[in-house]
């Protein structure tokens, strides 16, 4: 799919210019008969949960499945319309995490008969697949974001200082609550930093790259270049650390290095990132107790169990896994309800984990991967400097958040609280993760359309 | 820029392959030990996922499982809690298992491989199948009629067939219901505290796990031993035996209960439960004679099995002489649990021969099948054939003239001993009272029943004390049940 796909085109554009009038496949067919396969699968899963608990098929199957299915069609319309060279992968992808993700919380749901998530979450995931549709549909061009840099940075600072103002829920002052809903505002804020920091770095990547004062190997930029981006990165990553939430403040920190490496192509950041890493690392893990206690536990998960006090968190988590062997107990059999606390968040892989095995697992890592795979094709594909970074920037974000999340639940890396991408119970989640697959359309429909002869660039 | 996306998709590739590897060694290498990890539940909630099997007693469970709907999900009933609890003993979410619960818990949890149908593939089968039925030999209506007879007092019962070696009743008082430490809750860590505080100790399995002195009722083995070696060779020759008789190498003056023991006969001196007797055949017989007839009906051996163990019985084998005349009457370290003196009179009644006593009849599969059988036993000689002959004649005349009158039946044989055994410190406590028995129905080839009743806290008055008083009607119960059922099988 990939050589017929998008690898063709880009040889044909460099290669063989009598070849460019050709007519460039748009493969929306694909993308359909993906998406069917997406929604009957996430069907599937329904069904196998109730069947493997109550022996019969889940009431609501069929009008989960008519709502999923028509939601998804509503979307491929919408790209159909308006996106008609985009990745014909990334829309079934999202559908299928989006789709597994509310069974598995439908699945546990069934363990927690006082808390019921997967309603709620089908609201949000209405939601974030009509912000989807919306994205797609007024969002002509990617470019036109460039201009709001500055908006979309002030905006994504107010939403990280406004749940300051809010008590603290688990620890952490990440939630604000109207109505009874409960919202992650530094979600969204994930998205409009990227904005910001593509369209700030294409402006000025041949000052970062080839002004300043050069140390021994490494190049500096000035300091009026680099100052309103430090800046900008300090306020949020110090604000995160009064709100504890340690994850958001990693991903932001690995989005700012990839997005200057890649802007840049120094590796002098590389090594200055690392090295502002290893010190804040080691520095909040001196003299955080909460994070420091992540360490530990990361180091000696089964330490709680040597002292008597029962399995920690990660203990149960990597039982779940370990539990699930290489093709798992099959859908509604784990008991990873064991783990206790936000089994249905930070924990829904653990789920996954055992209930799917290695094999489901590795199933779900893959689409993942294909995920960012799709999104930095398009940024390879793109010719404007914004593009690039903001495809580059967006998938980088779903492979640090699942890296980080997934890599702390299976005891890989500490832990530290993040949603995994459309699988975690969460709403702004769900929401941001649909306008990254919406920006991702847009993008690369942007990328293929370039290729296609007919179209004037 | 290319070549730095490029770069920056290498890393993400990067860190795919480091989470896959080690979701690999989490969920491939090292689940082995996370499993078995003592604080992983799931072992346990599996265990508890589906019903357990049952244990019947002629055909009825007595056993059930209920579902809590909680993460360990069923948990175990019994139908007559404290009458069975000596036989099941109880199966616990909290303090595991105990007795038949415990010895059959592979069938009756549903892991042992012989309950599918195809054995050597229960390894590459996922999960358990469903727990089979243990079917005892426990003979209901005796079993009942040993709780009831022992009432509020403390003791125990133990009847076997002596033809099979099947033990139709095991009982023990006070007992408990094991249904209150089936669960995991407050209720089951409440009683198991306050049963294991109380002073009667109502979980001790006094019928296979507490040894008592014998008393006069060891005197079936000491005259077993005599008339194998031929020290008596006639019951009704008179014995040249002295009362008092002085223990030998000590001053120690030993006497009788009852009168007319000096000279008596075999016949006599059993009737009567004359101590001098039987002290000074035990020294005449001599300790190695003595210890081999001992262990011929099973004292000192450690290995019995009925599934589940039972307490050693002993008879010292390294004591002097005076020492051994106190053994053979059932005193000094001879020691004994009701199951082995059922053992004994069973021997008397089986023809000289012991059949080792077991529970279990057979286990079978929820649909059914047969997993596995009792078979045939191990058969021991504890004497000759003419000896045990005569041995019943003994007997039969203690029920019929002497202590034991009140065992008797109309229509059939009985052949009984009594016993009253000191114990405590200068013999301070309350004696035990004893009674072996066994009883043969009218046209029977052979007794169907052999039972020993100790009873621990008799009341003080003296006549009770005597085993024939307390202990003798209790037996006479318990044989009347097994014999009114045609024998054991009769319900079985």
């Amino acid at each position: 799919m990939t050589k017929a796909g998008s690898g063709t085109p880009v040889a044909a554009a460099a290669d063989a210019p009598a070849a460019a009038a050709a007519r460039l496949p748009r493969r929306r067919g694909v993308e359909f008969s993906l998406l069917v396969l997406a929604v009957l699968l996430c069907v599937f899963g329904y069904c196998d949960v109730g069947l493997a608990q109550h022996g019969t098929v889940p009431p609501g199957a069929a009008g989960y499945g008519a709502g999923l299915g028509v939601l998804a069609l509503l979307a491929h319309l919408a790209v159909r319309l308006r996106a008609p060279y985009a990745d014909p992968l990334l829309l079934p992808i999202g559908v299928l995490l989006n789709g597994l993700g509310l069974v598995l919380i439908y699945r546990l749901d069934l363990e927690t008969p006082g808390d019921r998530a997967a309603p709620t979450q089908l609201v949000w995931s209405t939601l974030g697949m009509a912000l989807f549709i919306v994205v797609v549909l007024l969002l002509r061009d990617h470019r036109v974001l460039q201009r709001y840099a500055y908006v979309c940075v002030a905006a994504a600072l107010v939403l990280l200082t406004v749940p300051i103002l809010f008590p603290a829920v688990n620890g952490a002052r990440i939630w604000i609550r109207i109505a009874g809903f409960s919202i992650q505002p530094g979600e969204f804020a994930k998205v409009l930093l990227a904005v910001f920091f593509a369209a700030y770095l294409a402006a000025n990547r041949s000052a970062l790259a080839y002004a300043g004062r050069r140390v021994w190997r490494l190049q500096l930029p000035t300091g009026r270049v680099l100052g309103p981006i430090v800046a900008v990165w300090l306020v949020s990553v110090g604000v995160l650390i009064l709100e504890r939430d340690l994850g958001t403040s990693l991903l932001f920190f690995g989005l700012f290095v990839v997005l200057l490496y890649v802007a840049t192509g120094r590796t002098g950041w590389i090594a200055v990132g690392l090295l502002l890493a290893a010190l804040g690392a080691v520095a909040v893990g001196r003299l955080e107790p909460h994070v420091h206690g992540r360490i530990e536990d990361w180091l000696h998960p089964f330490a709680t169990i040597e002292a008597g006090q029962g399995a920690s968190q990660l203990a149960q988590s990597l039982f779940s896994f370990a539990a699930g062997g290489v093709t798992g107990t099959g859908l509604g059999l784990g008991h990873s309800v064991l783990i206790g606390f936000a089994t249905k968040s930070d924990f829904i892989l653990a789920t996954a984990g055992e209930e799917l095995g290695f094999a489901g697992l590795s199933a779900v890592f893959l689409l993942y991967a294909l995920l960012v795979e799709r999104g930095y094709r398009a940024g390879l594909l793109l010719r404007d400097p914004f593009g690039r970074l903001l495809a580059v920037g967006l998938a980088s974000i779903v492979a640090l958040q699942v890296f980080v999340i997934a890599g702390g639940v299976t005891g890989l890396i500490p832990l530290t609280g993040m949603a995994m991408p459309f699988l975690a119970q969460g709403g702004s989640s769900v929401v941001t993760n649909w306008a990254i697959v919406a920006l991702l359309i847009r993008v690369s429909h942007c990328a293929r359309r370039q290729y296609d002869g007919r179209v004037a660039p | 820029m290319t070549r730095h996306i490029r770069h920056a998709a290498a890393f993400c590739v990067l860190l795919l392959a480091a989470l896959l590897v080690n979701a690999a060694r989490v969920q491939i290498v090292q689940a082995p030990s996370y499993d078995a990890n003592p604080a992983n539940r799931r072992p346990e909630i599996a265990r508890y996922q589906q019903p357990r099997g049952d244990i019947l007693v002629g055909g009825e469970p007595v056993t059930g499982s209920r579902d809590t709907r909680e993460h360990l999900r069923y948990e175990r009933t019994y139908a007559d809690g404290p009458l069975y609890a000596p036989v099941t003993g109880f199966a616990s979410q909290e303090y595991g298992t105990t007795l038949l619960e415990h010895a059959e818990d592979g069938v009756l949890s549903g892991t042992d491989p012989m309950l599918t149908p195809f054995p050597l593939f229960h390894d590459s089968a996922p999960g358990r199948g469903p727990g089979g039925d243990v079917v005892t030999t426990i003979h209901p209506a005796a079993q009942r009629a040993a709780y009831r007879g022992l009432g509020r007092r403390k003791g125990a019962v133990a009847a076997v067939e002596p033809s099979s070696g099947r033990i139709l009743a095991l009982v023990s008082t006070p007992s408990y219901d094991p249904g209150e430490l089936s669960g995991n809750g407050t209720a089951a860590t409440r009683s198991w505290a306050r049963l294991n505080g109380h002073p009667d100790r109502p979980m001790l399995n006094r019928a296979v796990r507490q040894t008592y002195p014998p008393g006069s009722t060891f005197k079936v083995v000491t005259a077993a031993a005599a008339l194998d070696a031929r020290v008596v060779r006639d019951v009704d020759a008179p014995l040249r035996s002295p009362d008092p008789y002085t223990l030998p190498g000590t001053r120690t003056r030993l006497a009788n209960a009852s009168r007319g023991c000096a000279g008596a006969s075999l016949r006599v001196a059993f009737e009567r439960s004359c101590n001098t007797v039987f002290a000074k055949l035990g020294v005449d017989v001599g300790l190695a004679r003595m210890a081999a007839t001992a262990s011929g009906f099973g004292f000192n051996d450690a290995g019995l099995r009925i599934p589940f163990s039972v307490a050693r019985s002993t008879f010292d084998t390294s004591v002097d002489r005076a020492q051994l005349a106190l053994s053979s009457i059932g005193q000094y370290n001879t020691r004994a649990t009701p199951l082995q003196m059922a053992m004994v009179a069973a021997a008397v009644a089986g023809g000289g021969q012991v059949r080792e006593p077991y529970l279990v009849e057979r286990t079978v599969r929820a649909g059914g099948g047969t997993v596995a059988a009792a078979g045939s036993r191990p058969v021991r000689r504890a004497m000759s054939p003419s000896t045990a002959a005569r041995l019943r004649q003994l007997m039969t005349d203690v029920v019929e003239n002497g202590t034991g009158a009140r065992a008797a039946i109309r229509g059939a044989r009985v052949g009984g001993k009594t016993g009253t055994a000191q114990h405590g410190v200068d013999n301070s406590g309350v004696p035990y009272a004893w009674f072996v028995s066994w009883a043969q129905g009218h046209g029977e080839l052979e007794p169907e029943v052999a039972v020993a009743v100790v009873v621990e806290d008799a009341a003080a008055d003296r006549a009770d004390i005597t085993g024939g008083g307390v202990a003798a009607p209790i037996a006479r119960a318990v044989m009347e049940a097994v014999l009114a059922s045609g024998g054991g099988r009769g319900e079985g």
